[in-house]
């Protein structure tokens, strides 16, 4: 089987200049807060919430939130395509809250950052996530309908 | 100083989100559909962060604390465990299912979506039971 590559929807550019975006933001709050910016640890860790721990995780989430509405005075902010109904989305959820938990990780925390910190760890974790999204899509995509 | 610079941080982080395509669960879904009309656009995503936090791990690295102080929190554990890799399927299984990771879902809750709010709504539960798992078996 030949692989195709869909052209049309290939941004190589913009999606190499939004991850040099994803790194410096990474790489400021290593070195300037100490922290690495895994989005489901730091949200995650709010259910465990300690004292002295809870104001710097309140503040990268509000800026995640409010990135959109900065976004969206310089230029249209892109309309998304969700095509998952609300049932498939609870249950999506669901998976991705308790399984970067239990994983200790997700694309940001495990993808970005462990991979650039050369771990082993992280990178067990990426490929068995990875495989997992591609082995998902596959089923419904290829199987199931 | 450091809930200033975390704010900024996120916001920095939600912007690359933005401008990467991240935030489209289409794209996502397009990249992990290797079998279908793949759009390998995330691979640049994930190419362009990592150049960037190697170089920022190369100055963490060599510091014993933060530049706006307190100690450096890097991850210690090492062990490639059921833990990591289970977990780590599930959350893929998920990220398949919707093309939404914590990050884009976050963001999307940002720019008022519905189904982000719902998506965003079940995944916090979800870390919930984790916790509630969590602290039953330390009991």
């Amino acid at each position: 089987m030949r692989m195709q590559i869909d052209w049309a929807h290939f941004t190589p550019w913009p999606s190499l200049a939004g991850g040099i975006l994803i790194g410096i933001a990474t790489a400021m709050f290593l070195v300037l807060n100490g922290r690495i910016a895994g989005i489901s640890g730091i949200l995650g860790g709010l259910l465990r919430p300690a004292a002295g721990d809870i104001a710097w995780r309140v503040a990268f989430l509000v800026g995640l939130l409010a990135a959109p509405a900065l976004y969206a005075l310089v230029t249209r902010y892109p309309s998304p395509t969700i095509e998952a109904g609300y049932p498939l989305l609870v249950l999506a959820g669901l998976l991705v809250g308790a399984g970067t938990r239990y994983g200790s990780g997700c694309t940001s925390g495990h993808g970005v950052c462990g991979l650039s910190r050369l771990s082993p760890r992280s990178l067990a974790a990426t490929l068995a996530f990875m495989a997992a999204g591609f082995a998902t899509v596959f089923a419904v995509r290829h199987v199931i309908s | 100083m450091h809930a200033t610079s975390a704010f900024a941080a996120g916001l920095l982080f939600g912007i690359g989100l933005i401008v990467s395509g991240m935030s489209d669960p289409a794209k996502v879904i397009g990249f992990l559909d290797l079998a279908g009309r793949w759009d390998p656009s995330l691979a640049f995503v994930m190419v362009g962060a990592i150049l960037v936090g190697i170089a920022g791990y190369a100055v963490a690295r060599k510091r014993a604390s933060a530049f706006l102080g307190g100690a450096m929190h890097l991850p210690t554990a090492r062990q490639i465990d059921r833990r990591l890799v289970l977990g780590s399927l599930v959350f893929g299984a998920g990220w398949g299912l919707a093309g939404f990771c914590p990050g884009p879902a976050i963001v999307s809750f940002g720019a008022g979506q519905d189904k982000a709010v719902v998506f965003v709504i079940a995944m916090v539960a979800g870390m919930a039971l984790f916790e509630l798992a969590e602290a039953r078996k330390r009991r």
